[in-house]
């Protein structure tokens, strides 16, 4: 056994067969492989979920991809917007990749998820593709939203992912309304409502909570708690920062959000609970590594100390790399490798979404209202009254 | 009225599935203005839902439902109580279509009755019309006869876009014979009341009537005055509006709102953007005082356009 991982670390001594046939080393196995999460889950009126997660090599190689590509998508972005070619609000997510890779992971497309405005890897997560995320940031046309978003206006319809919210808090409140459809329809499936450790202190978050309870709607209301609302410590802005016992009758669960195999034990845990009992919280215990926005050096409240401490404990792509390296599913320098490629493809999205065309004038008047449905929208000129059935 | 309400209530929700009643005591109490009497028996309580006192809340998820394929019609008990959902009508209401580059509709129906009533205080007297009226995405109407009430709830629940239906508290009890064969009414179109050739007046919602009891008057004093209840508040119907200010060159508008910012501000710069070659007067408004509501009767009498007062209007605009 230690020869063998003695030869592995030694780039050059690939199996022969391996070097001959051109194979990728890297693990894809779907064997099923079960890793304990960092720490036991915290629960409030409901038993948590074991600490043991199943998962897969195939699986764990994935967590490392997403990641990487979230972590430099949002690292281009901000050299993007320091160079002036996103402006107004842009808020990062690097810290915080695990929560929506490992959530991803639990639920399937028939799943809706909604956010905030901290939206861009939750885009990507759902689907979404580099081009028409950093389109949609530099306001071109190919855009996910046409240009007429921007940063915190990604939606995409097909996989259920309902954007993309500026207004703090006021995501809630429609991620309980999606759940509410999905029970109309009795379609089996479940709304996560993802928002901050700032906006829980939101009245509406708790009327809807109220609401969902009652009504026993499928919703998981996730509480991303990266600890700081802007630049307001938890600590001052909530009497009560446990974020996981705030829904009083409603079931909680406290998460390491830095651990992607915790979140996913989570999700699929707080899915299977929505279905069956209704509402459930999730916190999840993440951080983020840049300022609240661009706007925010990120450092007038907290000291660099505690930004590198949590980079250097917590960061939820190097807990996946010595995963994989423990478990010898891929060498260093293969990991390396498949950064350098995430770099690129990065960076030739970039290119192509800087060439792409600004949105026409005439869009600026469009998408306004839903036309052509029955009754048309005229002006001082119309020559034609008629009220069509649809 | 109410019945014409419950009547289109019931014809949309029997057509269509997806059509769904949220609110305050809509469901077992039968609503507090009797719209839905009767509906939470016949179409269950997934269908029609009592809330707890939560509009912003409520609000937000039928516009949550909405972006996912459901018509909910949201009731507010007193239109004043809307201003708590102001940000779910204004941000995610208005705007979801435009910020998502046409992904999402939002075909939501929000409607409720407000205006000046008697003497229900400051706080039970609003008209938001105005508060509403610069969001882009909403459409507003205003009904005013159980005719158009019908018809005009039954459009809405069909139409793709959000759209806000004023109702007036003192108009449910208002009986009328209607058609029996279904009908709508189209949005965007205002309503001739009485044509006639001297003076255009532009009114909705429970001034109507306050202007066709100034108009007997006025015809007995010998004017020929054209009614006209605009009904559509966003977007104005400018080609009815503007054949009669063509006919007449004259215009007063009555309104309910206040002075400030009111549905009739926006009226008169958009005759005046429009039409002012073929003015021979001033545009003249009659609006609410901006003042709130108070309670005691007089004064409150005091607030809103009287007839004498639109009576004493055309003959001052008329000379």
């Amino acid at each position: 056994m230690a020869a063998a991982a003695l030869l592995r670390r030694l780039p050059a001594a690939r199996s022969p067969a391996a070097a001959l046939m051109g194979a990728r080393p890297i693990s894809d196995s779907t064997t099923p492989l079960t890793i304990e999460t960092s720490m036991p889950f915290t629960s409030h009126i409901v038993d948590p979920p074991s600490r043991d997660v199943t998962t897969t090599p195939a699986e764990l190689v994935t967590f490392f991809r997403d990641m990487s590509l979230m972590r430099r998508m949002e690292i281009a972005a901000d050299s993007l917007y320091k160079a002036k070619l996103i402006r107004g609000f842009c808020h990062l997510y690097d810290g915080q990749e695990a929560v929506t890779v490992g959530m991803e992971a639990a639920i399937t497309r028939k799943d809706s998820i909604i956010t905030a405005y901290r939206d861009h890897c939750i885009y990507m997560s759902r689907g979404g593709d580099l081009v028409t995320a950093f389109a949609e940031l530099m306001g071109r046309k190919i855009g996910c939203s046409r240009g007429k978003g921007g940063s915190m206006h990604f939606y995409k319809k097909d996989a259920n992912f309902y954007g993309g919210h500026g207004i703090v808090g006021a995501q809630v409140p429609l991620g309980c309304g999606l759940a509410f459809a999905q029970k109309y329809r009795k379609e089996d499936s479940v709304s996560f409502a993802l928002y901050g450790d700032g906006a829980a202190n939101q009245g509406q978050l708790f009327e809807a909570l109220n609401i969902s309870a009652l009504w026993k709607l499928p919703a998981i209301l996730v509480c991303e708690n990266n600890h700081y609302g802007m630049g307001t410590a938890e600590w001052r802005a909530a009497k009560s920062p446990s974020y996981y016992k705030r829904g009083d009758y409603v079931p909680g669960l406290k998460v390491d959000g830095m651990d992607v195999l915790a979140v996913k034990q989570a999700c699929k845990f707080a899915k299977e609970h929505a279905i069956a009992n209704g509402p459930i919280v999730l916190e999840m215990d993440t951080y983020r590594y840049h300022g609240h926005s661009m706007s925010d050096p990120g450092s007038t409240y907290r000291t660099r100390d505690e930004i590198s401490g949590v980079r250097q404990e917590r960061d939820p792509i190097e807990r996946v790399r010595k995963l994989i390296l423990a478990h010898d599913l891929a060498t260093p320098a293969e990991l390396k490798d498949m950064e350098k490629e995430i770099r690129k493809e990065v960076d030739t999205a970039i290119a192509q979404a800087k060439e792409s065309p600004m949105p026409d004038a005439s869009e600026l008047f469009t998408n306004v209202y839903v036309k052509g449905f029955g009754v048309e929208s005229f002006g001082a000129d119309r020559k034609e009254l008629r009220a069509t059935l649809p | 009225m109410f019945e014409a309400l419950r009547e289109a209530m019931i014809e949309e929700m029997t057509l269509d599935p997806t059509v769904c009643m949220i609110g305050e005591d809509v469901g077992d109490y039968g609503g507090s203005y009797k719209v839905s009497k009767g509906l939470a028996e016949m179409f269950g309580d997934l269908r029609v839902l009592d809330t707890p006192i939560a509009e912003n809340s409520f609000t937000g998820m039928g516009v949550g439902a909405a972006m996912k394929g459901l018509r909910p019609v949201v009731e507010g008990m007193n239109m004043g109580f809307l201003l708590l959902a102001y940000n779910q009508i204004s941000n995610n209401c208005g705007m979801l279509h435009y910020t998502s580059g046409g992904q999402f509709k939002i075909p939501i129906v929000i409607r409720g009755p407000g205006g000046v009533g008697r003497q229900l205080g400051a706080e039970h007297s609003q008209r938001l019309e105005s508060y509403f009226q610069s969001i882009p995405g909403l459409q507003m109407v205003a009904c005013s006869t159980p005719y158009n009430a019908k018809g005009l709830l039954k459009a809405a629940i069909r139409s793709e876009n959000p759209v806000v239906v004023f109702e007036h508290v003192l108009l449910y009890n208002l009986k009328e014979k209607i058609p029996d064969e279904e009908y709508i009414c189209c949005l965007e179109e205002a309503e001739m009341v009485r044509p006639g050739s001297q003076v255009t007046i532009l009114t909705y919602s429970r001034m109507r009537y306050h202007v066709m009891q100034a108009a007997k008057t006025l015809v007995n004093k010998g004017y020929d005055p054209e009614v006209i209840d605009i009904r559509s508040l966003k977007p104005f119907d400018l080609h009815t509006i503007g054949k009669s200010i063509k006919k007449t060159h004259r215009v007063l508008v009555v309104e309910e709102c206040m002075r400030t910012g009111g549905i009739g501000a926006s009226l008169r710069s958009a005759i005046i953007d429009n039409f002012w070659d073929d003015l021979d007067a001033p545009p003249t408004c009659l609006s609410s005082q901006d003042v709130p509501t108070p309670y005691a009767a007089t004064l409150e009498d005091a607030t809103v356009v009287q007839p004498a007062q639109i009576v004493a209007a055309v003959e001052q605009i008329c000379q």
